[in-house]
């Protein structure tokens, strides 16, 4: 298993070319697969200590490794900065590339233009953080007008009716005001996550809904379109948490706008 | 004329914003004068010493309250019916009266003539005894910060740190746990601990009870929570020589009793905002500022330093752009402070680091900024909070970022220092990352001194022009919020973007207009007493 170098190898093969492409760690030179690790032992401070981090490094893979810092953090614990060089090769190639965006990226006008052409009324979109979770900045960057990034939130799309319920908002609260509102989109972010409380909160939210509309055929045929966001759901599948969609980190208001044209609105027409 | 301070403020404009934030305060304070609600009932029942909770965790206090409100309605306050019962009936106790008004034994009735006066006086007796012993964890704690009899073992100079106070968080959700976290924080440096609340407290509308285990990104607030971290923080006190302040938070549905179980058990520091439940937690507006009267007379009666939640609106705003909302509410919470009694020195107003880094001379702005604050606000404890919205998983960065706001806080002389984490954002801070943080502080702080006395910034430069201009800005605000009544800015999003209108929000239905003859015996002592006037020293300990 000493598969270094990439594809292209100047002798002549029989074997089919190596499609495979071999890459480790960059430090300052191609192949020294170093990296660095920072770690806490619930050891005292000394040579004993170090000795336990450096074969911990070892069985992570690092080889050689060596300890650069150890610092006593009171009398039970030290903290370890360690670099060393990782022994582990990564094939590239064989590693896919995620999906695409599956929509195009519209601008605001063209967003209102899409709604305008299909729908004949404003899109109705209902906002909140649920739980217990206070931080409304998810939500308010994809809501308020004042947006995220220099993008204007969806308060400033003409075509968009926003309802943005706040913080802590209960579930029932949620499922209420999205009935009385008649929402095409249910979007909730959730940035708390002790316990895993954001994927607890989003899975009894989409529960819910779906309770809520026994006879719903599918997002916008019969219920609303639920859309989650925030910055710890890299790790789960919307299917999973019985959404129709998750944005990560970074999502822009106009990543969120073009997506609700392309879930709620039928094909043909805004494209 | 002489330069006012370092960024020549003209005194006309700043009393002029002071003048407009009374007048925009004064409806409110009338109303909080003339109306009562359900928590400040209960919190004259926990100052008369109740306390417990039935097998499903309903207080004692809320069984009694609920009992009176439904039979005779709370328009006269809970005193008079509570009290004739208890004359009149034969329970040996408050909590025997409302273990019985719980299983719907107890006719409670409005006493009049000789009766109103027995009942009266027996509340005016029972409040008196509370406050006693609000008093003498006042002058316990004045002992301890002087290194005086009972206090800290070293003599000297006294327990009290020199500022700015290095302010650490615990947040395990188990007091357990809580107790040796906070414990190794004063031990690695912190001069405050605040233990976070559990997130859901606000919108409760009682007090949990008991030591708790369980808590949901913080651990809740209770009485005996209270009295357990307190006790361990004070023998870390001694063991340190010197006195390690306690936090938690007076905020959400209970204000009023959790600021007197503070008083009770005492805590030194308090989250406490006139506009923060309203704004953040949707409790509704009259509810609050009624609530946070009767929780700021009693802070400024316990010797408690409150702590205000500007630095909020910089989350949920532009840092920038709002930067004069934080002003505006600033000279709120002082008014409203020092209507309540509060001194300049329990004025822990808030503000915060919170400017994107991506804007150019960003650093040179927060200075102004908290230059500001510093200037208008001279005899205040100011609280500084460290970014949080532009911390990115780049924990490098953030580090850097922290050591920024650190300098900050240390160049314009701010008084108390929310520690940041470099993993803001990312999960509660580790031991490490707590660690790291102190190195951080530590440096900055020792390597800087007191540079404040050489930071003067260019008369009519950036720095001074950027300051009267978020003075200007505060003063046009606050001309618009006086104009319009503070209710109708706060129903209009003025504040935080959010629209919270007046008859909105949770817990209105907890709201009571006091009708002639209310008696509220807590609310006497603390309309009519001076809250620093040492009454401890009246009552034999």
């Amino acid at each position: 298993m000493t598969i270094e170098s990439p594809a292209g190898s100047t002798q002549a093969p029989a074997e089919p070319a190596d499609t495979r492409q071999v890459i480790r760690p960059y430090g300052d030179t191609t192949g020294d697969g170093m990296i660095q690790i920072s770690f806490t032992l619930p050891v005292p401070a000394g040579k004993r200590a170090e000795a336990a981090a450096l074969q911990l490094a070892g069985k992570m893979g690092l080889d050689p490794a060596s300890v650069v810092h150890a610092k006593p953090m009171g009398p039970d614990f030290t903290f370890f900065i360690v670099y060393g060089r990782a022994g582990h090769l990564i094939d590239y190639a064989s590693i896919p590339a995620p999906p695409e965006r599956e929509f195009p990226l519209l601008s605001a006008k063209e967003t209102d233009l899409a709604i305008r052409a299909s729908l004949n009324r404003r899109l109705v979109v209902v906002g909140a953080c649920i739980g217990t979770d206070a931080h409304t900045v998810g939500i308010d960057a994809i809501l308020n007008v004042k947006g995220f990034a220099g993008e204007k939130g969806l308060e400033y799309y003409r075509e968009v009716e926003v309802v943005n319920m706040g913080a802590q908002v209960t579930v029932a609260e949620l499922v209420e005001r999205a009935k009385a509102a008649d929402a095409d989109a249910v979007l909730v972010s959730q940035v708390v996550t002790q316990r895993n409380a954001h994927l607890h909160n989003t899975k009894q939210m989409a529960a819910a809904f779906h309770a809520e509309y026994p006879t719903a055929v599918a997002a916008g045929m019969g219920r609303p379109l639920l859309v989650v966001g925030g910055p710890r759901f890299d790790t789960v599948s919307a299917e999973d948490l019985g959404v129709d969609r998750i944005f990560g980190r970074g999502t822009t208001p106009a990543e969120v706008a073009s997506y609700l044209v392309h879930a709620l609105l039928p094909r043909e027409e805004n494209r | 004329m002489a330069p006012q301070g370092k960024l020549d403020l003209d005194p006309e404009v700043v009393r002029a914003a002071r003048g407009l934030a009374a007048r925009a305060a004064e409806p409110i304070i009338r109303m909080a004068r003339t109306h009562t609600t359900v928590s400040v009932e209960r919190a004259l029942l926990r100052l008369a010493g109740m306390s417990g909770a039935d097998d499903g965790g309903r207080p004692w206090v809320n069984h009694l309250a609920d009992a009176v409100r439904d039979q005779v309605g709370l328009e006269h306050g809970v005193a008079l019916p509570v009290w004739d019962a208890l004359l009149n009936g034969p329970y040996g106790d408050l909590g025997e009266l409302a273990r019985a008004a719980a299983r719907g034994r107890v006719r409670f009735r409005l006493p009049a003539g000789a009766d109103a006066g027995h009942a009266a006086d027996a509340a005016r007796q029972a409040a008196r005894t509370g406050m006693n012993r609000i008093d003498r964890r006042r002058a316990e704690r004045d002992r301890m910060l002087t290194g005086g009899a009972g206090g800290r073992p070293s003599p000297g100079t006294g327990a009290d740190p020199a500022q700015p106070w290095i302010y650490l968080i615990v947040a395990t959700g188990d007091i357990y746990e809580d107790i040796p976290q906070a414990q190794a924080a004063a031990r690695e440096g912190a001069d405050v601990v605040a233990v976070i609340r559990s997130t859901g407290q606000s919108l409760l509308d009682f007090v949990p009870e008991g030591a708790t285990r369980e808590g949901y990104a913080g651990t809740y607030a209770t009485q005996e929570n209270f009295r357990l971290m307190r006790a361990a923080l004070d023998d870390v006190s001694r063991e340190l020589g010197r006195y390690v302040r306690l936090t938690n938070y007076a905020s959400g549905l209970c204000m009023p009793e959790i600021a007197t179980l503070a008083g009770l058990e005492r805590l030194d520091m308090m989250l406490n905002d006139c506009m923060y439940g309203i704004i953040f937690r949707d409790i509704n507006p009259r509810r609050t500022f009624i609530d946070q009267r009767f929780s700021r007379q009693i802070h400024a009666r316990a010797g408690i330093m409150i702590n205000t939640g500007e630095d909020n609106y910089l989350t949920t705003a532009d840092a920038v752009d709002a930067a004069h909302t934080v002003i505006v509410s600033q000279l709120l919470n002082e008014r409203f402070g020092h209507e309540a009694g509060l001194a300049d020195a329990q004025l822990g107003l808030g503000h915060a680091f919170e400017i994107n880094p991506a804007v150019p001379e960003s650093f040179r702005l927060e200075l102004a900024h908290a230059q500001l604050v510093r200037e208008l606000f001279p005899g205040a404890p100011l609280k500084y909070m460290p970014p949080t919205k532009h911390m990115t998983g780049n924990i490098f960065a953030g580090y850097l970022l922290d050591a920024f706001f650190n300098l900050a806080g240390v160049m314009t002389g701010q008084s108390i220092i929310l520690i940041g984490m470099m993993t803001e954002g990312i999960h509660t801070p580790w031991l490490s990352d707590r660690d790291l943080a102190l190195e951080n502080v530590r440096y900055v702080r020792d390597a800087c001194g007191s540079l404040a006395e050489d930071f003067v910034p260019r008369p009519d430069g950036f720095i001074v022009q950027r300051a009267r201009q978020v003075l200007a800005e505060s003063v046009e605000l606050l001309e618009r919020v006086e104009g319009d009544g503070l209710l109708t800015a706060i129903a209009e999003g003025t504040f935080g973007i959010t629209r919270r209108p007046p008859d909105g929000g949770k817990g209105l239905d907890g709201v009571v207009e006091r009708a002639d003859g209310y008696l509220n015996p807590a609310i006497e002592i603390l309309d009519t007493e001076d809250p620093h006037a040492a009454h401890a020293e009246e009552v034999p300990a």
